[in-house]
């Protein structure tokens, strides 16, 4: 099993969402972030004073997908998270040594 | 002389709109400190309603208005306001309203001076050290200094204020309100010292959305501030409106242009200065010039104020929301404007500036009355100062400030954003209920 962990402007989240959907993903988990990459952050103006901020928001999304689904999520989350702006986020993919649905008490890929 | 009902009756709504002014304040200078500071910001305008108004009934009044024949301060006696409920007012000449009413309309000038000046110690001033401020402040300086101004004496101008026997024109004022309170302000910075974190810590406006509501209450009051100065539903108070609004039209438009082309953006928090800035130097001038000028004016106002705002960090001061900035300069510039854009033409009382064949006369009188009042406040208020600090200290501890002076000095948070009311994170993050009522 593999955790996909995306960043990604928060504005397409939903675009997101609906693609993940649309592949058949069932559940996802939704934070909201804040943090900056290659293009730092932006400059606020407030009576003539120049502010940087540093840290932009961002949404982190959360996805537990079966090991042979993760390059196909990956690829749909790039997808539809895509402007080619600077910006755009980022998606990494590690491995997971076990699940657990609370409800059931099931284990393996059949919680997922 | 009968009362006149219509006078009367303008000059009371006009004292409500002038009262709702410091709550708009409130909100002005609210939204531009930090999160953690906005209540406090608050509450050091509300407390001048409470203690200035007390102080008022009691001698205030008397010794801003009272008849002893000084031109320095009113009478040394208690204000006796429920003697005079039948008399009309006589300032220079005579008035059909009730003494009651102009009493209580003055009140709400000495009420927001006080109120003006916090902005220039956000986030870092002990609350009851400044509530004592306040009470001594305005008895020795703002009292005395309305009197200088606004007091035309009796009938045959005995007891006038200096300024307003030397002909100083203010007509709603410049001098005693924004001046006094500018330079009281830069005092008091001075004082207190910069916040922890000046110039290295982001201190960005948490709220501009209530700066903004707070701009608006301030220019809907202003309306009574400076119409309300003609003290009668009349020509001279129409005039007063018409300049009002056009000056900070100006102001608006004076200030973006500043903006736009030194930073590239218009701003709302400068559309909202800009605004103050124009309402502020338009307060001395409102009734003495033409509504063009009154445009001028508030056009020149706006930009020079949105290049001042810079001052403070030229010469290093934490004047924190810009009292100098605005108030002070604004303040000058309006004062000074009367000498050169003043005509008889629109009003009789008024005087010839530099444009309308006057000379340097009426503009050598601005200057004394606007740097008299600056010098003045500046230094009482600076030595007030440091006696409060070194007696009952003026300011709050480091930590206390880090922390966030609404939860030190008053036990609350402006802001409840967490509690959703059905358990989970949210509600353990906005707290649990320790005592009903009082505490035990």
């Amino acid at each position: 099993m593999k955790l996909v962990t995306a960043i990604v402007k928060p504005f397409k989240l939903e675009d997101v969402k609906v693609a993940l959907e649309g592949r058949g993903i069932t559940g996802m988990t939704v934070s909201e972030a804040s943090g900056f990459g290659r293009q730092r952050g932006h400059t606020e103006v407030y009576r003539g004073a120049e502010y940087t901020v540093d840290l932009v928001p961002k949404v982190r999304i959360e996805v537990l997908v079966e090991d042979a689904d993760a390059e196909s999520v990956v690829d749909a989350i790039v997808a539809a998270a895509q402007t080619g702006r600077i910006g755009d986020g980022k998606v990494w993919v590690i491995p997971v040594d076990s699940v657990t649905r609370v409800r059931t008490g099931e284990k393996g890929p059949d919680a997922i | 002389m009968e009362l006149s009902a219509g006078d009367t009756a303008w000059v009371l709504a006009a004292s409500a709109m002038v009262l709702l002014m410091t709550p708009g304040l409130a909100f002005f200078y609210g939204g531009m400190t930090r999160a953690k500071s906005t209540l406090n910001m608050m509450m050091m305008s509300f407390i001048t309603i409470g203690v200035v108004s007390v102080l008022w009934v009691i001698y205030g009044y008397a010794v801003a208005f009272g008849d002893s024949g000084s031109q320095w301060y009113g009478a040394l006696t208690w204000s006796k306001l429920g003697s005079s409920v039948t008399d009309l007012v006589s300032n220079g000449s005579a008035y059909p309203i009730p003494v009651l009413a102009f009493a209580v309309f003055q009140l709400m000038f000495a009420v927001i001076t006080p109120a003006l000046i916090s902005g220039s110690i956000a986030d870092r001033t002990k609350f009851v050290t400044w509530t004592i401020f306040v009470a001594i402040w305005v008895s020795v300086v703002y009292f005395p200094v309305a009197h200088w101004v606004f007091d035309f004496g009796g009938s045959d101008a005995t007891g006038a204020g200096w300024l307003a026997a030397r002909g100083v024109l203010d007509f709603a004022g410049g001098t005693a309100v924004h001046i006094n309170a500018g330079a009281a302000g830069l005092a008091l910075s001075i004082v207190l010292g910069k916040r922890v974190g000046w110039r290295k810590d982001p201190m960005r406006p948490h709220n501009i959305p209530i700066v903004l509501i707070g701009a608006g209450l301030l220019w809907f009051g202003w309306f009574g501030f400076n119409a309300g100065s003609a003290l009668g539903a009349n020509g001279t108070a129409a005039l007063a409106f018409m300049n009002t609004q056009v000056a900070t039209a100006g102001a608006v438009i004076g200030w973006l242009i500043v903006e736009r082309i030194r930073d590239g953006h218009a701003t709302s928090l400068g559309a909202a200065s800009g605004a103050v800035a124009g309402l502020v130097a338009i307060t001395p001038a409102c009734a003495f010039v033409d509504p063009w000028a009154a445009t001028v004016i508030g056009v020149i106002a706006g930009a020079i104020c949105a290049l001042a705002v810079g001052l403070k960090y030229r010469f290093g001061f934490d004047d924190s929301l810009d009292v100098v900035g605005v108030h002070l300069v604004g303040g000058i510039v309006g004062c000074l404007s009367i000498g050169i854009f003043a005509t008889k033409a629109v009003n009789e009382f008024g005087g010839d500036g530099l444009l309308y064949g006057g000379g340097l006369t009426l503009l050598g009188k601005q200057a004394l009355g606007a740097f008299s009042v600056l010098a003045y406040s500046f230094v009482v208020t600076l030595i007030l100062g440091f006696v409060l600090d070194k007696t009952i200290g003026f300011r709050i501890s480091r930590d206390q400030e880090i922390e966030g002076i609404d939860l030190t000095e008053h036990a609350e948070t402006a802001y409840e954003l967490e509690g959703r009311g059905g358990g989970g994170i949210g509600a353990v993050l906005s707290g649990n209920r320790v005592a009903e009522g009082a505490r035990a």
